[in-house]
C-alpha cells in the first residue's frame, strides 16, 4: 500500500509538476524578470518615483517582456537576467515544481485512498474535483487574503504571512472535506463557515503600499498564477484519482 | 478474537501508513515553499512565486 501511494504520488506530481513550471516558464517567467528590473530600480514605474527619474512608460512599456539592454544585474540578489534561458535558475524551477507537486500528490493521495477506505467512490473522472478542491485549498483561498506576490510587492512580515496560510490550507481543507463527505446540513454549514473565518479574520496586511512594479503588471501576474496553480492541480487530481480508483484498489 | 485483533492492526497499519504518507508530502510542501534558508529560497524563488506560497 505504502509502494502505490508513493508511486501514485511521484506519477501524478512529476506530471503536475512539469506542466506547473513548463507554464511558468511561457507565461510567468516574463513577468517576474520585467517585476525584477522594476525591483532592482533598472526601470522605473511613474507612481513610484513621481520626480520623473529614469525611464518612463513610454520609453519601457511595462507589459513588454524582458529585453536585453546591456545592464548589470549582479547586485540583484535573485540572480535577476534580463531574458533567454539561464540553465541554472531554470532548471531549479523544474526540481523544486516537480518537488512541490510530488509533495502535494503525496498528500492528496493519501486523503483520496481515506476517502476511498470510508466508502467515497473513485473513478478517474473525479479527479477533476479532487484536483480543483486541491487548487482551492493550497492556492486559491491562500490568494483571496495573500494576492500572488510580485518581485518589489509591499508585504507583512513573512512569518505571519506563513501562519496565516498554513491555518487558511488547513481550514479550507478540513471546510471543503465537511462540505464534500460531512452527509448533513449542519457539517456543510460548519465547512463554509472554517473556510470563511481566515478571511474574516484578515489576512497580515502591510502598513503601507509600495509595490515597484505597475499595478498592470501585477494584476496580470496574479492571473496567471492562479491558472497555472488549477491547472497544475487538476492534472495532479486526474493523475492521483487514476492512480488510487476503485478497481485498483 | 485472533481474527478481530487481526483486523484491527490491520486498519491501523493502514491509518499509519496515510498518516505518514500525508506527513512526508507536507514536510516536502514545507521544504519548497516555506523554509526560510537562503539558499533554499534561492533555489525555488520562481516556483514559489508561481505556486502562491508567501516569499521574501
Amino acid at each position: 500500500m505504502l509502494k502505490n501511494m508513493l508511486a501514485g504520488a511521484l506519477f501524478a506530481g512529476f506530471a503536475a509538476g512539469l506542466v506547473a513550471v513548463l507554464l511558468q516558464f511561457a507565461f510567468v517567467n516574463r513577468l517576474l524578470l520585467e517585476a525584477e528590473r522594476y525591483e532592482s530600480g533598472h526601470v522605473t514605474h511613474f507612481s513610484a518615483m513621481p520626480s520623473g527619474g529614469g525611464h518612463d512608460h513610454a520609453a519601457a512599456p511595462a507589459a513588454q517582456p524582458a529585453q536585453a539592454d546591456g545592464h548589470d544585474h549582479a547586485s540583484h540578489d535573485h540572480g535577476a537576467r534580463e531574458g533567454g534561458i539561464d540553465l541554472v535558475r531554470d532548471g531549479l524551477s523544474v526540481v523544486f515544481s516537480v518537488f512541490t507537486y510530488v509533495g502535494y500528490g503525496l498528500i492528496l493521495g493519501a486523503l483520496i485512498v481515506l476517502a476511498r477506505d470510508r466508502g467515497v467512490p473513485v473513478k478517474p473522472g473525479h479527479g477533476l474535483l479532487w484536483g480543483i478542491a486541491g487548487f482551492v485549498t493550497v492556492q486559491f483561498a491562500p490568494a483571496f487574503g495573500l494576492a500572488p506576490e510580485l518581485p518589489g510587492n509591499a508585504a507583512a512580515d513573512i512569518t505571519l504571512r506563513q501562519y496565516w496560510w498554513f491555518a487558511t490550507v488547513a481550514l479550507t481543507g478540513f471546510g471543503l472535506w465537511q462540505i464534500a463527505f460531512g452527509g448533513n446540513a449542519a457539517r456543510v454549514l460548519a465547512g463554509v463557515v472554517l473556510i470563511a473565518l481566515p478571511h474574516l479574520w484578515g489576512a497580515p496586511m502591510p502598513s503601507e503600499h509600495w509595490g515597484s512594479a505597475p499595478p498592470e503588471l501585477a494584476a496580470l501576474y496574479a492571473a496567471r498564477t492562479l491558472a497555472v496553480g488549477l491547472v497544475a492541480w487538476v492534472v495532479l487530481g486526474l493523475g492521483s484519482a487514476y492512480f488510487h480508483r476503485q478497481d485498483a484498489a | 478474537m485472533a481474527i478481530a485483533i487481526r483486523t484491527a492492526a490491520a486498519v491501523n497499519q493502514k491509518t499509519l501508513t496515510i498518516a505518514f504518507v500525508a506527513l512526508l508530502g507536507a514536510g516536502m510542501v514545507f521544504l519548497a515553499g516555506h523554509a526560510q534558508s537562503a539558499a533554499l529560497h534561492d533555489a525555488a524563488h520562481d516556483v514559489r512565486h508561481t505556486a502562491g506560497f508567501p516569499c521574501h
